[in-house]
């Protein structure tokens, strides 16, 4: 199985020199960096080669590094029916680059690249219809950017008085609660909750109490 | 027509005539959830159709992002609410792959055993209500009888009829009593016979063929462009089923046929699902000869599954790692994977980044009803407003998933 999927990857590479940036196989899946100007091409090419035959498009989707100067990485998943064999390709964009739509190739990926732009605001150069998806009407923001508040900014609610749905800035009656796992028990450098009071020359005071 | 004041004589003015716009949905039954389409209609002809979705979007990916992977098991039952326990077993079978656990064989069975389950509740329900959206109502009546049954056997499994949190990495919960196996079994003997009940109402059924046979045809190269899975897939004679081409669990060592369609049209998806009902009964019943065969341990012991309570109540060590477990959540090594399984309706994959904390960096769900649904302007287009329902109906579309 890794021996096929190698040997697929080195036939990618091969074929199409000037998209492939680098491929390899974890997990048993195949991985293809590709370069974001020629993802059309490489898409097309991938859908007819006889040995390839990615004649399905299974997903795309997008994960937010803030800390990259290439923030995103745009995922593309391929399926093979004929032969049976999956392909991951992915490549990484600036937050102001335009990446070509493959809608030309697989008229399936218009959704995905919608949801894309709606949860990422990664723009599609060529997509017909690129309109937000899964967000209500007039929203603002992305929300799949690591930058966005998990709670969002604004609410929604039913007004009794002017009998009609008003939105709201969101207001928590409590903090939203991020645990932090990631630090040992003792010696977090941040005031826990419920410990902000405690200032540091306080100690001293409740001893002597 | 259009309310100019330009046609004053039906005689001797030029009539003009627009296309009548409608709104379908957000609330109508045959939407199968609040699902908005704005048909453009040239009589009762859809010229197009402008599927409006996300008004289930409640953030579950978001969501999932400041959760442990554990706490996140849950929100797979909220996807597709008809066969939960399929889309925790694509979450499962993520983490599996990124850590390397091997799930002990019981676990395997009882997980396939109940995703088979989740495939009959599933069809059940898509069969019948396909059923109503063309006009009959006693199906649904009959259906939701067995669907009560097989929810049942959720809640004696896991605690709940619909939310199961019961496929855990590594395994799954609880074990099954005998008890249960031996019920889930005497079903598997009556259930066909419903099954014959269901078939005589609808199979030769003139209103039903009528409704149903060379509407939403859909063709090999629709398949392909669309990115369609499952039973849309099979009904239009490719036997493509995950469960046969990419064996994930031990579904390798069942045997069961992968019914295809010939005409790709509405009905012979219908005898397709039917169909795939049968040979679900016939694995779910190979799944508890084997397991009755099969006694052990339903959990992977390891870092990500809690120790036994008998461990948990003499060992301190075991104790320790129970409350870690359960406060902080265990790591999953960096990387990324798919993995996918052969949902009910169709291909559910998950895209699972992990950087190696206690949470998902990113995970992305694919769902099958998403891509269907997508073609709806393609394969509604040119027919009828009364089939719109049995489009929607046959596509199987669940808005728990395709929203997230």
């Amino acid at each position: 199985m890794f021996e096929a999927l190698k040997e697929l990857g080195a036939h990618i590479e091969v074929k199409r020199p000037d998209c492939v940036l680098g491929w390899s196989v974890d997990h048993g899946e195949l991985n293809v960096e590709v370069s974001p100007t020629r993802i059309v091409g490489l898409v097309d090419f991938l859908r007819s080669d006889a040995t390839c035959k990615f004649s399905t498009l299974v997903d795309i989707t997008a994960v937010d590094y803030p800390e990259r100067p290439k923030r995103f990485d745009v995922v593309y998943h391929f399926l093979s029916m004929y032969q049976n064999q999956r392909v991951r390709l992915k490549m990484a964009v600036r937050e102001e680059d335009m990446v070509p739509s493959i809608v030309s190739v697989h008229p399936s990926a218009n959704w995905f690249e919608r949801e894309v732009f709606d949860m990422y605001g990664i723009l599609f150069s060529g997509h017909p219809d690129l309109r937000r998806i899964l967000t209500d009407y007039g929203f603002r923001g992305h929300p799949l950017r690591k930058d966005f508040p998990t709670t969002g900014y604004t609410e929604v609610r039913y007004d009794e008085a002017e009998k009609r749905v008003v939105y709201e800035p969101v207001k928590l009656v409590q903090e939203y609660r991020q645990f932090d796992f990631m630090s040992p028990w003792e010696g977090a450098d941040y005031i826990l909750p419920g410990d902000d009071k405690t200032a540091p020359d306080s100690h001293a005071s409740k001893e002597k109490g | 027509m259009d309310g100019s004041k330009t046609f004053d004589d039906a005689l001797t003015g030029e009539q003009k005539i627009r296309n009548f716009n409608l709104n379908f949905g957000p609330q109508h039954p045959a939407a199968h959830g609040v699902l908005r389409l704005v048909l453009e209609l040239d009589g009762e002809i859809v010229e197009r159709c402008d599927p409006h979705i996300g008004l289930l979007h409640r953030g579950t990916e978001k969501l999932m992002e400041s959760r442990t992977y554990l706490q996140n098991l849950p929100y797979f039952d909220r996807l597709d609410y008809v066969a939960p326990m399929n889309q925790e077993h694509a979450w499962c079978l993520a983490i599996e792959k990124l850590t390397g656990v091997e799930v002990p064989r019981r676990a395997s069975l009882i997980r396939v055993l109940y995703s088979e389950i989740g495939r009959v509740l599933n069809h059940l329900l898509n069969v019948t209500t396909q059923a109503m959206d063309v006009g009959a109502l006693t199906p649904p009546l009959w259906g939701f009888e067995e669907r009560e049954k097989l929810m049942i056997f959720y809640e004696r499994a896991c605690g709940a009829r619909l939310h199961a949190a019961y496929f855990r990495p590594g395994g799954v919960h609880q074990d099954l009593p005998d008890a249960l196996l031996d019920d889930i079994e005497a079903w598997s003997h009556e259930f066909p016979k419903v099954l014959d009940d269901i078939d005589g109402l609808l199979t030769e059924n003139r209103i039903f063929k009528q409704r149903n046979a060379d509407i939403g045809v859909v063709t090999e190269d629709e398949i392909l462009e669309w990115g369609f899975s499952g039973v849309m897939v099979r009904g239009s004679g490719l036997a493509w089923d995950l469960r046969r081409a990419q064996p994930y669990e031990c579904y390798d060592e069942f045997d069961f046929k992968i019914p295809v369609g010939k005409n790709g049209d509405c009905y012979d998806r219908y005898l397709v699902r039917m169909e795939e009902m049968r040979q679900s009964v016939s694995i779910i019943r190979q799944a508890i000869a084997k397991l009755r065969e099969t006694p052990g341990d339903i959990l992977a012991r390891g870092k990500i599954t809690p120790p036994s309570r008998k461990d948990m109540k003499t060992s301190m060590e075991s104790l320790i790692h129970h409350f870690k477990l359960y406060t902080e959540g265990f790591h999953v090594p960096a990387g990324e994977v798919y993995a996918a399984v052969e949902a009910p309706k169709g291909e559910f994959g998950v895209y699972l980044v992990a950087d190696g904390t206690n949470k998902p960096y990113r995970a992305k769900l694919r769902a099958p009803g998403f891509l269907h649904l997508q073609a709806m302007d393609h394969v509604a287009k040119g027919h009828q407003l009364a089939d719109v329902a049995a489009i929607i109906g046959t596509m199987d579309v669940v808005f728990g998933e395709i929203d997230r």
